[in-house]
């Protein structure tokens, strides 16, 4: 048995059986680490004295036959996004390299609360703001399928260490697809909760409106149990919601025949979407009816303008989120220590000039122009008139349709680089995942097999160097997470 | 649409960000061309909609102002860069 592939569930009966310990798995993952991810670069940080003392606490439960959580003693991966006290955490910034939390943000809480061992903090695009890891100010993450392609992002840390067996499972957040995309492109189980359903404190801003934390898997059944540690109304975010919390896990195993399945011919004929992904996804359809589900196709209209509109509110949100960064309270970059600050506002300069990157600095520049005196009608104001667009549109489709089933991505992972010229063309990228966070919708990233690549990869960590992972996403009701996992459980049950 | 060098110069006043010319160029030229992209949103009439801004339907919750849980001032202090006697010392302002 090697431990650190083992699934949450199959690591928690290992664990209650007395297998193994949780200090033995917590040692396999971290093995794992120093020997692949040196070429994988998931984590910007590893946490190992961290990890193995909380192991040791859950070992010492045990072996007093004391009753243990399912995710007690599972060590996982947490995004850099999420604070955590007394560990560093960047938003794979500069600005923020030199920060360490005073406190945990909400969903770390409730994890502790469960038992959580934490490996250490995962690398991400700069303050959640690309759809590759490349924009990480500590360099790239590479997918562990091809070495010299990217994991996507912007949890691609978090998607690469689960797919390379570093990390039980990790925790991502998903703005526009953060963590379905890269779900997708390293071949594991990504989960973005309807918005409201997870708490956002103490995550790291970058568009309040459209942001969800959610697990990130190797199975339907983990992302399950995750989400049942992680979900639920918190007193210090009010834009969660109040409905009770199911037991995700519940009702996994009921049968899905006579559901019906809506697959949006939007999405499916766009022409940029690689033909062989459509194939795949139309394989895993026949599942589906196979296992009785009733798939009609449907028609959403309004999605062709999702990513502009996606683009206008998320710039403008980030121009907004991101003017704390001044210098003042958080600890800065060293290197713009302040020989040629005279006043206030030179600070600010040299504190957001010399800690942001690239595409942050874009997004600043292009949210605070559509927020400017003259353009906010324009752009901004007409950007959240069809945001309700396409949100009525969606509630339509779910009084017919139980869930709907679509591409995560119109592309398979591209090479690193390929697409960092030319920001518009990185942002087509997102065309099938920001539908879902301007409608504030759940969505499972379920993987549907391999395809063949073109040439093999020059180097790799798993697989066999010569295919690439495709998924497809399933799109729920909001709060019906229930729905998307039980139908994403059977399909992975069946094949 | 075409944006100026001008109108770059202005947003970066606004954005308080300090850019070189090469920065500027490059903005220029690509934001010019994001923004013709979400030109488009133009051929939808959004007359008598209403925009969304949280998405689940939530309204303001009020509750009372109590203290309940207090972080220690001295652990949120070590997380600026520059502090005094229990305040934040920032440059002069002027």
């Amino acid at each position: 048995m090697i431990l650190n592939e083992l699934t949450i569930r199959q690591a928690h009966e290992g664990l209650t059986k007395k297998d193994f310990s949780s200090v033995e798995l917590t040692q396999a993952c971290l093995d794992q680490l120093k020997k692949v991810d040196e070429k994988i670069h998931s984590f910007v940080l590893i946490t190992e004295k961290e990890a193995l003392e909380q192991a040791k606490k859950v070992d010492k439960k045990i072996i007093q036959n004391e009753q243990i959580k399912i995710l007690e003693g599972i060590p996982a991966g947490i995004k850099d996004l999420l604070c955590t006290e007394g560990i560093q955490t960047t938003a794979c910034s500069k600005i923020l390299e030199n920060f360490i939390p005073p406190y945990d943000c909400t969903v770390i809480k409730k994890l502790k609360e469960n038992g959580l061992v934490i490996l250490g903090k995962q690398n991400c695009d700069e303050f959640a703001m690309g759809s590759s890891t490349e924009n990480s100010a500590f360099g790239p993450t590479r997918n562990p399928y091809d070495l010299e392609r990217v994991p996507g992002g912007t949890s691609g840390g978090a998607s690469a260490s689960v797919a390379a067996n570093e990390s039980i499972y990790s925790i991502g957040t998903d703005t526009g697809g953060s963590i379905r995309q890269p779900a997708a492109f390293c071949g594991v189980v990504g989960l973005k909760p309807t918005y409201g359903r997870v708490s956002r404190f103490g995550i790291i801003s970058y568009v309040s409106s459209f942001e969800q934390a959610g697990p990130i898997t190797k199975t339907v059944e983990d992302a399950a149990i995750v989400l049942n540690a992680i979900a639920g109304n918190d007193k210090l975010d009010s834009t969660t919601s109040q409905k009770n919390v199911p037991d995700y896990t519940l009702n996994l195993n009921k049968n899905i025949k006579g559901i019906k399945i809506g697959l949006p011919k939007e999405f499916f004929e766009q022409k940029e979407l690689d033909q062989k992904i459509k194939e795949s996804i139309y394989e895993a359809i026949k599942i589906f009816e196979k296992l009785g589900a009733k798939i009609e196709e449907i028609s959403l209209p309004m999605t062709k303008y999702a990513i502009a509109a996606y683009y206008i509110i998320a710039k403008a949100e980030a121009s907004a989120n991101l003017a704390r960064y001044d210098g003042i309270r958080y600890k800065k970059n060293v290197k713009c220590q302040m020989s040629n600050v005279k006043c206030l506002l030179d600070m600010y300069l040299e504190t957001r000039t010399n800690g942001f990157g690239d595409e942050v600095k874009r997004s600043i520049m292009m949210g605070t122009y559509t927020l400017s005196a003259g353009y906010y009608d324009a752009y901004y104001l007409k950007a959240t008139k069809i945001r309700t667009l396409i949100k009525q549109e969606y509630i339509k489709a779910f009084e017919k349709y139980n869930a709907l089933i679509c591409p995560v991505s119109p592309i398979l992972p591209f090479k690193i680089g390929e697409k960092v010229e030319d920001p518009l063309t990185m942002y087509l990228v997102d065309a099938f995942t920001v539908p879902v966070n301007l409608a504030g919708l759940p969505s499972l990233t379920v993987p549907c097999g391999k395809i063949k690549m073109r040439e093999k990869a020059k180097e790799y960590i798993i697989n066999d160097g010569k295919s690439l992972p495709v998924a497809f996403q399933i799109i729920g009701k909001h709060f019906d997470e229930e729905t998307i996992l039980r139908i994403g459980h059977h399909y992975e049950c069946e094949i | 649409m075409q944006l100026t060098i001008k109108e770059v110069e202005y947003v970066e006043k606004l954005a308080q960000l300090k850019l070189t010319d090469q920065e500027k160029e490059k903005f220029t030229k690509q934001l010019s061309s994001i923004l013709d992209y979400v030109k488009q949103l133009n051929e939808v009439d959004t007359k008598n909609i209403e925009p969304t801004n949280q998405i689940i339907g939530l309204e303001n919750r009020i509750r009372e102002d109590e203290i309940e849980e207090k972080i220690q001032t001295e652990k949120l202090l070590q997380c600026a860069p520059n502090v005094e006697n229990g305040f934040i010392k920032i440059p002069s302002v002027f």
